[in-house]
């Protein structure tokens, strides 16, 4: 009896070898799809990379200045400060932008100071690393809704701005950021136009807490958060504070701006903190401290208002938001 | 002797261990302390992730069905839809709980004042009668007709869950317009059927 149901025909396989088949291809089944589950629950969630690795900034003491630094608040972690950014030209994925801002080159550097000004300023790193360096403890707000704390370490921008200075035209000040799409390839995922793009009113921008930041905790700043120098306004929403400056420019109007372009009705051009007037489509009364579970209620210029009221008396700030 | 295409024990397994993964995952994270700077963040936006997920999949069983012969995936697809009610809820507590402290009050105008919140609210509201209705039993009772007519409101949930993603990022469309892709693509092929046949 020769024939395929012959069981000892060789095309036959064996019932041994096919349960052992069968249990390899369950097992790799089983190897794949889990991994493939923890591999997708890994990418909504990189590992990210930060440890201090900056250069000591020496900081002298400045004389008591209200606000410059933070009463009763503690300074929020160095891995929470430096790991959770938003920094759009490297992801929308505040945890993924530690690591991918690695490759952003800061030397060299250059930070120009134009346009209406008596003397026009080309700043070199060591530039902008020599001025003579204070330190900050400030609240920091996303209009996001979070907030942490930050010890920052730079010098005022009204000092750099009276090096430049101002002609009597000037009523505002435009910053630029650095963007090098070879540097930044997630840009374009972005959903906004780079360069990242920033403007404050000339007296914003005098006024003694609005900060170049170099660094944080005593050290030069993280790429993450905007190595080398960034600029830092307490009581405005956090991406006023822009990053990895390259152009300051002093104008007679008021400049664009990256996110009010993008979407004028959810981000004017003030952006002050006010837990009055709520985003568009969430509220900004309360916020989430990083590092704490329960919320807080937000402050009015984000607890500076003794310090910055005065810059807007007069104005209506539901309008002007 | 079966076939692996005919073990539905092992088709189950798969799937309860895998939906279960990212919950496990959630957990063990939040033990060691590694969910980052902002757990409640990456909580709500993980498991509003994971629901879509299992949604678009439990409604990808027919079509996969229909098109690659691979019936055995209708035995699933109740779990694969229980999966996302599950995340689902856990999104809306992570909400509740976390995002919001417990203040009813404020969940209350949350509802009533953004847009996305009310969708997400709504959506959810349009799982609770297709988680109920899920058990073999209920299958029963209502006649599979009026299930299959019941379980359709899928589609609604389906297509307010993605906007409602679409809504809270603020620049970066990337993910959710891959979800909607993905949704378009499914929901074309059953509103073809539907047109050929009528």
């Amino acid at each position: 009896m020769d024939g395929p149901s012959d069981p000892l025909s060789p095309e036959i396989t064996p019932e041994e070898t096919f349960l052992n088949r069968r249990f390899f291809l369950k097992a790799g089944i089983w190897a794949g799809s889990t991994l493939a589950t923890a591999g997708l629950y890994q990418t909504f969630k990189p590992a990210p990379a930060v440890k201090n690795t900056g250069r000591e900034i020496g900081t002298v003491a400045e004389p008591p200045l209200p606000g410059a630094i933070a009463v009763g608040e503690t300074p929020n972690r160095f891995e929470d400060i430096a790991g959770y950014n938003n920094f759009y030209e490297f992801s929308t994925n505040k945890s993924a932008v530690a690591s991918r801002a690695q490759s952003l080159q800061t030397t060299p550097w250059t930070l120009q100071v134009g346009g209406l000004v008596e003397h026009p300023l080309s700043l070199s790193l060591e530039d902008i690393l020599g001025f003579e360096a204070v330190q900050r403890i400030y609240r920091f707000r996303c209009v996001e809704g979070w907030s942490m704390v930050i010890p920052w370490v730079g010098f005022p921008l009204a000092k750099l701005l009276s090096l430049a200075v101002p002609t009597d035209q000037a009523t505002h000040v435009a910053f630029e950021s650095y963007y090098d799409r070879q540097q930044m390839p997630h840009s374009l995922f972005a959903g906004i136009a780079f360069p990242y793009l920033e403007g404050l009113r000339l007296d914003e921008a005098l006024h003694p807490l609005t900060l170049m930041a170099t660094g944080l905790y005593g050290k030069t700043l993280p790429n993450q958060n905007g190595a080398p120098v960034r600029l830092v306004v307490p009581w405005k929403y956090g991406f006023k504070s822009i990053k990895s400056v390259v152009k300051i420019t002093l104008t007679d109007h008021q400049p664009t701006t990256t996110w009010n372009r993008a979407n004028a009705r959810e981000y004017g051009f003030y952006s002050n903190v006010n837990p009055t007037v709520n985003h568009p489509r969430w509220s900004q009364a309360y916020e989430r401290r990083i590092g704490e579970t329960d919320l807080r209620p937000t402050l009015m210029f984000n607890g500076y208002a003794d310090q910055v009221a005065h810059l807007y008396t007069g104005m209506n700030l539901r309008q002007n938001f | 002797m079966n076939t692996l295409s005919a073990d539905s024990q092992f088709h189950r397994q798969l799937i309860l261990v895998n939906g279960l993964l990212p919950a496990a995952l959630l957990v063990f994270d939040g033990w060691r302390g590694s969910l980052g700077a902002n757990p409640v963040e990456f909580v709500t936006r993980t498991t509003g992730v994971v629901a879509l997920f299992f949604l678009l999949l439990a409604l990808a069983v027919t079509p996969l069905r229909q098109l690659y012969g691979w019936t055995w995936l209708l035995k699933q697809r109740r779990l694969l839809g229980l999966y996302a009610f599950f995340y689902a809820l856990a999104h809306l507590w992570t909400y509740i709980l976390g995002d919001r402290g417990g203040q009813l009050s404020t969940i209350a105008a949350d509802i009533a004042r953004r847009p996305f919140i009310t969708l997400g609210m709504l959506s959810f509201a349009c799982m609770v009668p297709l988680a109920l209705t899920s058990s073999q039993a209920m299958i029963k009772q209502l006649g599979p007709k009026r299930w299959r007519q019941l379980h359709r409101l899928t589609y609604v949930v389906a297509i307010g869950g993605v906007i409602h993603y679409a809504m809270i990022v603020k620049s970066d469309l990337t993910y959710p317009a891959l979800f909607a892709m993905v949704l378009t693509l499914l929901l074309g092929y059953r509103l073809r059927q539907v047109w050929q046949r009528g």
